[in-house]
């Protein structure tokens, strides 16, 4: 165990762990940040992402360990009111079906914005391709990204 | 206005107070989409009157509509209070919708599967808002002291216009509520629907998109303790026993042990599941602790040996053979080769299709397969329970509660009365979620620690703990005469452990040729099997429609223009009478998607697939378009034409279809498990390919014909003509059949070859 002092959504967080403890496992069990979700663990689905910095990385193989101070931003903290561009744009589309995989794909359309912020289909399709959606609402997510994205 | 007797539902009138809940997240409607201005903002009131089970409305007019089912994705939370608040008479803006806990006293059939929720809710509901108006009206009629016909409502204002005097809801709540039920109600005609027809967002949509927890995976309180379990690596194998000594000492590790969820001798019911009902449970306090614990065990396992259980399923009282055995999907392919020869069980039988194929003018006969398929819900297994001597308390992922109710009570030694089921969002159900083991199991191991406790199944527990979709074959055969007309058909299928055809003998294009007939079998297996979106007909869709499309080819005829005029023959002179279909309203979609599609228009960069089915009451047509880019298909489009009868609301209908289309691809491109001596191969989504992105279509219209129907099933309806709509496209596209679902092994084997 050792204790880690992490920057999670602008707060400082303390959390007392074994250092291997994946930032998802940290953040749903011991911050009671539970909407990064769990999906594969392998990071084979994007349930889990979370913004490292501006990156989208998937929290369910990141160790606590490895974050640092690096700034981590949660579904919960992509904006106040839930009024972020993207996920207004999910809400106007109506995108998700179960919603289980919306955090996941919601951080990972941010981060691609943030970085491109007016992406091609290709690039969009490329860069979401690693969140699975089993309700498969993808056509709806690529219609919502393009929304956020034309602001 | 049509009047209509309520007495049928009694049972949401009586006032049963609910069992302490408690952290139940209420969804308001208005939060969907905007931020609410002041006057939409409700605050909630003092007190709040209850009409019904489904409606309460406080002294200020607020009302919290009762969503009785469970949710996992169809959006019935949405769809079902919009049917409420129609007959009610209310403004959708200042609704409060809350998840309704189990609780059969109060509700009807709180089961979601099957895609019946909106069909069979749908009196039942519009008559719970329809009397609460009622009283409404008596209420105001007893105050004003005028006549209640004279009493209109709008938005949720009572108007006596002769007099001039008005009066919210809310300020007549009171009075309603002791007011007795009245015995008939009008109920509204479709063309004054307000809320249903018209697209309302989901009610959980902010929840959703701000991270919000409502899944059980998310649920924490207070001493809880985190569970999970290690079941045997294959099918075929039991505990024999476990060396836990480095997992106890641990960290974080509070106990070890195993657990016997079901009785060797227990009359299950066709929602419990046998897979593993011995199990080793790691308990501790958090998941990661607990996941680390579980890899530190060191079980041994041992061959079981043939057995038989007593199942109460949909057929009555079945005694089912379990044989010992690790089986191999190898040994699956021989086997079922083997037992289509054999002479199957005969279902539906019309005139003489011996003889009508020795005088065809021409044969055709393919054989068509389909393996095992994952539900890989995106939320794994898991279910909350905190069980003491006196009471159960379970929070749940689960689609059928009324089926795990009664395996609860048998196998917890409590009576129904003191068992609590409330009803989770669910991360996806898709038929898995009917099977209740993940609360038996949580339930069994509560009791034994007498602690609240969490179960979690991780990714890989869930995709080898077996419910998957049967492993199904079927061999198609059709006569044509000289002109090219059918003239006999007939279908032999079979599956393991459960044959596809035994409720389908009657449909489509049984009814349209004189010479029919349908045969079936089956073989037993020790690998589970459920309920996976369509049952059944998820795989007899593919391989009906694709055959019928190899058929219109060999006649010569254009595919939507032949089944038109099979349905024609099935309108004007059917064969048999138990036909379970109306040719009028399949022919119907089929029009529909043929103009929506521009079907006659073609383009030879575009390669159309077209396939219709009807299941689950619902009349479905597709057409997909493809196009090859760099040797690899791409679904540039996707027109489906859908008759439900009435939409409740639109554009979240669309969404299911979409999804059910996108499903549906995915799986005929995809979707295959596959076992090596009882162990199934794949464990996780690196292995398990599940559709993304990239391989989504690029656009997809979903049509809905408009009629006064009642409505009927849409969350599976779309998802079995898909895969032959695929198929049909990729003969198009690279001229080749595929028969053996998944088809994208195939077909790269084909493009590299
Ligand atoms: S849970 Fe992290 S990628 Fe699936
Ligand atoms: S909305 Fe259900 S998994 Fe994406």
């Amino acid at each position: 165990m050792a204790v880690f002092i992490l920057n999670i959504n602008g707060k400082k967080q303390q959390v007392d762990v074994d250092p291997a403890t994946p930032m998802l496992w940290v953040l749903r069990d011991h911050l009671n940040l539970v909407g990064t979700k769990y999906g594969c663990g392998i990071a084979a689905c994007g349930a889990c992402t979370i913004h490292l910095g501006n990156i989208a990385m998937r929290s369910c193989m990141l160790p606590v360990s490895q974050v640092g101070n690096q700034p981590v931003t949660t579904i919960e903290g992509l904006s106040e009111k839930g009024d972020h561009p993207v996920q207004k744009a999910w809400l106007e589309h109506d995108v998700a079906q179960c919603g289980y995989c919306q955090a996941g794909q919601i951080m990972n359309a941010a981060a691609l914005l943030k970085a491109n912020p007016h992406p091609g289909d290709a690039e969009i399709e490329a860069a979401m391709n690693g969140n699975l959606c089993r309700c498969a609402t993808y056509v709806r997510i690529r219609a919502a990204i393009k929304t956020a994205a034309a602001g | 206005m049509s009047i209509i007797k309520t007495s049928y539902s009694r049972r949401s009138f009586l006032k049963v107070t609910a069992l302490a809940g408690g952290g139940m997240m209420l969804s308001f409607s208005w939060l969907a989409g905007c931020n609410p201005t002041p006057e939409e903002a409700l605050t909630l009131p003092k007190e709040w009157f209850e009409l019904n089970s489904y409606i309460k409305i406080g002294e200020n007019g607020a009302v919290t509509l009762m969503s009785p089912n469970p949710e996992f994705g169809s959006n019935v939370k949405t769809s079902m209070p919009m049917i409420l608040a129609e007959e009610l008479d209310i403004n959708w803006k200042k609704v409060i919708v809350e998840q309704a806990d189990f609780f059969p006293e109060r509700f009807e059939r709180q089961f979601t599967g099957g895609s019946q929720g909106i069909r069979l809710a749908w009196k039942p509901l519009r008559t719970a808002g329809a009397t609460a108006r009622q009283m409404l009206i008596n209420a105001a009629s007893k105050t004003w002291n005028v006549p209640a016909g004279e009493i209109t409502t709008e938005g949720g204002i009572l108007f006596h216009k002769p007099s001039g005097k008005k009066a919210g809801y809310g300020e007549m709540a009171s009075k309603a509520a002791g007011l007795p039920v009245p015995k008939e109600v009008s109920l509204k005609h479709i063309n004054d629907f307000k809320i249903i027809g018209s697209s309302r967002k989901n009610v959980e949509g902010l929840n959703i998109v701000t991270g919000k927890p409502m899944f059980t995976l998310d649920y924490k309180q207070e001493g809880m303790l985190i569970a999970m379990i290690v079941h045997p690596p294959a099918f075929g194998l039991k505990v024999k026993s476990v060396d836990d000594a480095t997992a106890r000492s641990m960290p974080g590790i509070r106990d070890v042990f195993t657990i016997k969820t079901l009785e060797d001798d227990y009359e299950r019911n066709g929602f419990d599941t046998t897979s593993f009902t011995e199990l080793v449970v790691v308990v501790g306090n958090t998941t990661w602790e607990v996941m680390n614990a579980k890899k530190a065990l060191k079980p041994t396992w041992e061959k079981i040996s043939d057995s038989s259980i007593v199942v109460q399923g949909r057929d009555g009282k079945e005694t089912v053979t379990i044989p010992a055995g690790l089986e191999s999907t190898e040994g699956h392919k021989a086997s079922m080769a083997e037992m289509a020869k054999k002479p199957g069980n005969v279902l539906r039988k019309d005139g003489d299709p011996e003889g009508a194929f020795q005088k065809a003018a021409r044969v055709i006969e393919r054989t068509y397969s389909a393996p095992f398929l994952a539900h890989n819900t995106m939320e794994p297994v898991n279910c909350f329970a905190h069980v003491t001597a006196e009471k159960a308390e379970i929070y749940a992922p689960i689609q059928a509660p009324e089926f795990s109710m009664r395996t609860l009570t048998a196998r917890l030694g409590l009576p129904k009365e003191k068992i609590h089921i409330r009803l989770a969002r669910m991360g996806g159900g898709f038929g898995q979620r009917a099977y209740g083991h993940h609360l038996v199991e949580a339930a069994v191991i509560s009791q034994k620690l007498n602690a609240p406790v969490k179960l979690v199944y991780t990714r890989e527990d869930d995709m080898t703990y077996g419910i998957y979709r049967p492993m199904y074959t079927a061999t198609y055969k059709a006569a044509l005469d000289e002109k090219n007309n059918l003239i006999a058909y007939q279908v032999k299928a079979g599956g393991i452990p459960e044959g596809p055809l035994g409720h389908s003998q009657n449909r489509f294009p049984a009814g349209a040729v004189d010479n029919y007939l349908a045969e079936e079998w089956k073989q037993n297996s020790n690998i589970t099997i459920g309920a996976f979106r369509a049952p059944r007909s998820n795989f007899l869709g593919g391989a009906e429609q694709s055959f019928l499309d190899e058929v219109a080819e060999l006649a010569g005829k254009d595919p939507i223009a032949f089944r038109l005029e099979l349905l024609e023959r099935a309108r004007k002179n059917p064969v048999g009478t138990d036909n379970d279909y109306d040719p009028e309203r399949y022919a119907g979609v089929l029009k529909l998607v043929r103009e929506k599609s521009n079907w006659s228009q073609t383009d030879n960069n575009v390669h159309r697939g077209v396939a219709a089915y009807f299941c689950h009451n619902t009349y479905v047509a597709q057409v997909i378009d493809l196009s090859m880019k760099e040797n690899k298909p791409v679904v540039e489009k996707v027109y489906a034409a859908v008759d439900c009868g009435i939409v409740v609301n639109p554009d979240a209908a669309a969404n299911m279809g979409e999804g059910a289309i996108v499903d549906g691809i995915g799986n005929a491109m995809f979707g295959e498990m596959t076992f090596v001596d009882g162990v199934p191969e794949k464990n996780n989504f690196d292995k398990y390919r599940i559709i993304r992105q990239m391989e989504a279509p690029k656009s997809i219209e979903v049509h809905f014909v408009q009629n006064e129907h009642d409505p009927t099933g849409l969350g599976e309806p779309l998802f079995p003509p898909i895969f032959a709509a695929m198929a049909n496209a990729l003969h198009k596209a690279k001229g080749v059949r595929l028969y053996n679902q998944p088809f994208s092994p195939q077909i790269d084997k084909k493009v590299l070859g």
